[in-house]
């Protein structure tokens, strides 16, 4: 097990190094000095821009930390790979950097964004495995009846609908038409309505696709899980109908369906461009757009190091429990998709 | 056969036979035989939704195509907006004479999303092409020539599973700029990891049998082999996946244009209508949920023709 864990481990190393890398080399790319968008409206002196670029490490340095100048007194950029260099070592001290327009240490900005989007990805991740798990149950154990059927076009149409059109609609019909629920934001003093209230619409739309796709991993691993030997004696033995689904499919039916709900979760946590946007949520996803749209790299940079972190330990704690709930994958190290 | 039967009986029941086959084929196409593409032809025909989507997205893409001999004549531009009818037009609800109202600019809807379709189904159609042939490379490098190759090919596809996708997608938009090309370019390029694990797969099955031993002994080059040999057999797993990518490729665009990282405006496309839409929810409501329909109906089309293919070619898949 510890060999599994540690092996898993090293194989996100190249990963994590290879997205971010990937990452650094596109907004390098991207036309536009960063010092002008600091700079803003002000044209800055200078003495000014040039202790900014020395700041970000556009500029090479000498040992005393100033510029270093070529012949025509103009300082010398530094190369890419120098730059990575020195965000990955900011990185493993805790520093992720400034943010250009801000002003602020992108630590700062994310640790006040991220907790709504944790909050949010919680609420929507506990909503879909009930929906998703309860809705899969039902459709296998009572197959091809009504609600069979309701259940897979219901799966059918969510898996075709954009999430950010669901959301619209539902800000339309509860928020604009009912006036029972509020159509933005996270609450806050401002607000007539309680704060979790304010999470019922965005966890919604947030777990309306991923519970479309819960329930039917759910329906086929059961129907799969029925059709098993063990399966069939029990019912010889003559346990009832609701013994057999309960103590002995449920339990490995279950599995796929909580390794997905993990991935999930860790998507989630990643943060919902689309329904932070559609419900003005203060989240990271909403935060990272926005600094996209206006070349905060810093932000951005910030915000998938953050992300892929978050999805890796995710996705390793799924795998790790897979494991453990599946003997067969941790003795078959010749499965490498595992 | 029977070994009790006399020659003429045998000869006689061929022949029965040979009749009832060429009447079937009368009945359906000439080409009901017993290949693979004919049987599951055959069964696609059975399966009513898969049906429905086919002439769903027939329909689309004509209208889509004729739009230029018609829409203008009859509901206006989809783009020009000029003042005039900007004071008396705006947000008209639904009637007769603009079937799905009109927007702020006084622009009918219907021709906006008669024209946005040509944007999606574009997108749908090219990204998926531009992520199938990279699928198909980068699976064809991993499986066939194993070892380092394999190593980094699936690594980089672990790389770009582990991005945020549509924070990745933005971001590129970002980078190469807003234009219908780079709409094509940077769906299609982070699609190609699940065809090219697909076709790898279906590599590594195929690689080790004797005709391909035998192939190669006759002196066939690589790509003839993996062309010839390889790929018909894994053809109907990737044209399962091309079909639903082509519903997923639409629902990116969709968000993409709906963040305001699509194509430009005024070119009408279904997400940035519901972007438009988004400030008129209380007054006009229409404005977003008729391009809403266009995508659910278009993507929910090919997801259910992927499906209906899915099973006609019984193809088996690793997700629900």
């Amino acid at each position: 097990m510890g060999k599994y864990i540690l092996k898993r481990v090293l194989q996100f190393i190249p990963v994590f190094l290879g997205v971010t890398l990937i990452l650094f080399a596109l907004q390098n790319i991207v036309p536009g000095d960063p010092i002008k968008l600091i700079g803003g409206e002000k044209a800055l002196t200078p003495e000014v821009e040039l202790q900014l670029r020395v700041k970000y490490h556009l500029v090479q340095v000498d040992d005393e930390g100033n510029a270093i100048l070529d012949e025509n007194g103009d300082p010398v950029p530094e190369t890419l790979w120098n730059r990575y260099v020195f965000y990955m070592t900011g990185l493993l001290q805790g520093d992720l950097g400034s943010s250009y327009q801000r002003k602020l240490p992108v630590t700062d900005i994310f640790a006040a964004k991220y907790p709504y989007t944790a909050k949010l990805a919680l609420c929507a991740i506990v909503l879909e495995a009930i929906m998703g798990i309860g809705a899969g149950i039902i459709s296998a154990v009572k197959r091809y009846s009504f609600w069979d059927i309701l259940v897979t076009l219901v799966t059918s149409v969510l898996v075709a609908v954009p999430a950010f059109w669901l959301g619209m609609l539902l800000q339309l019909f509860f928020g604009v038409q009912l006036h029972v629920l509020p159509i933005s934001g996270a609450g806050g003093t401002a607000s007539q309505y309680q704060d979790w209230v304010h999470y019922i619409l965005p966890a919604v739309t947030l777990a309306s696709v991923s519970t479309a796709y819960c329930a039917r991993i759910m329906r086929s691993q059961l129907l799969d899980v029925m059709n098993q030997d063990y399966i069939r004696t029990a019912k010889a033995k003559g346990l009832s109908n609701r013994a057999i689904i309960w103590r002995h499919a449920l339990k490995n039916a279950l599995i796929p369906v909580v390794t997905y709900i993990g991935v999930d979760f860790g998507a989630m946590l990643s943060g919902a461009i689309l329904t932070e946007t559609v419900f003005n949520w203060p989240g990271i996803g909403y935060e990272m757009f926005r600094a996209i749209s206006s070349r905060d790299w810093p932000i951005v940079m910030g915000g998938v190091t953050l992300v892929v972190l978050v999805v890796m330990v995710i996705n390793l704690l799924v795998d790790v429990s897979y494991a453990f709930l599946d003997p067969r994958i941790r003795f078959d190290s010749s499965n490498k998709n595992a | 056969m029977n070994d009790n039967k006399t020659p003429q009986t045998i000869e006689e029941e061929n022949e029965a036979l040979l009749e009832e086959i060429h009447q079937k084929s009368d009945s359906s196409s000439p080409a009901a035989s017993r290949t693979l593409w004919g049987d599951a032809f055959k069964r696609l025909r059975k399966n009513k939704l898969a049906v429905i989507s086919v002439i769903w997205i027939i329909f689309v893409i004509i209208v889509a195509l004729s739009a230029d001999l018609w829409a203008k004549q009859w509901l206006g531009s989809p783009t020009a907006a000029d003042s005039t009818t900007m004071a008396q037009n705006s947000t008209l609800p639904p009637s007769g004479e603009h079937p799905f109202g009109t927007d702020a600019l006084g622009r009918d809807i219907l021709v906006r999303v008669i024209y946005g379709a040509r944007i999606s189904l574009s997108v749908g159609v090219m990204a998926t092409a531009i992520s199938t042939i990279l699928g198909l490379i980068m699976g064809a490098l991993a499986g066939f020539y194993g070892g380092i190759w394999d190593t980094i090919i699936m690594r980089l596809a672990d790389i770009f599973l582990a991005f945020p996708y549509v924070l990745f997608v933005v971001s590129l938009i970002a980078v190469l700029g807003r234009s219908l090309t780079n709409v094509f370019v940077a769906i299609g390029i982070l699609g190609w990891p699940s065809i090219a694990r697909v076709f790898r797969s279906a590599i590594l099955t195929v690689k080790e049998n004797d005709y391909v031993d035998a192939a190669r002994s006759m002196g066939a080059s690589d790509v003839r082999i993996i062309a010839r040999h390889i790929f018909p057999n894994s053809v109907a797993s990737i044209v399962v996946y091309a079909t639903m990518n082509i519903g997923g490729a639409i629902l990116t665009e969709s968000s993409l244009s709906f963040l305001g990282m699509g194509v430009v405006p005024p070119t009408p496309s279904w997400g940035s209508m519901i972007q438009d839409g988004q400030a008129y929810l209380q007054t006009a409501p229409w404005m977003m949920i008729m391009p809403g329909l266009a995508i659910l109906s278009t993507v929910l089309a090919f997801t259910l023709l992927g499906d209906g293919l899915r099973d006609a070619l019984d193809v088996k898949m690793k997700d629900a």
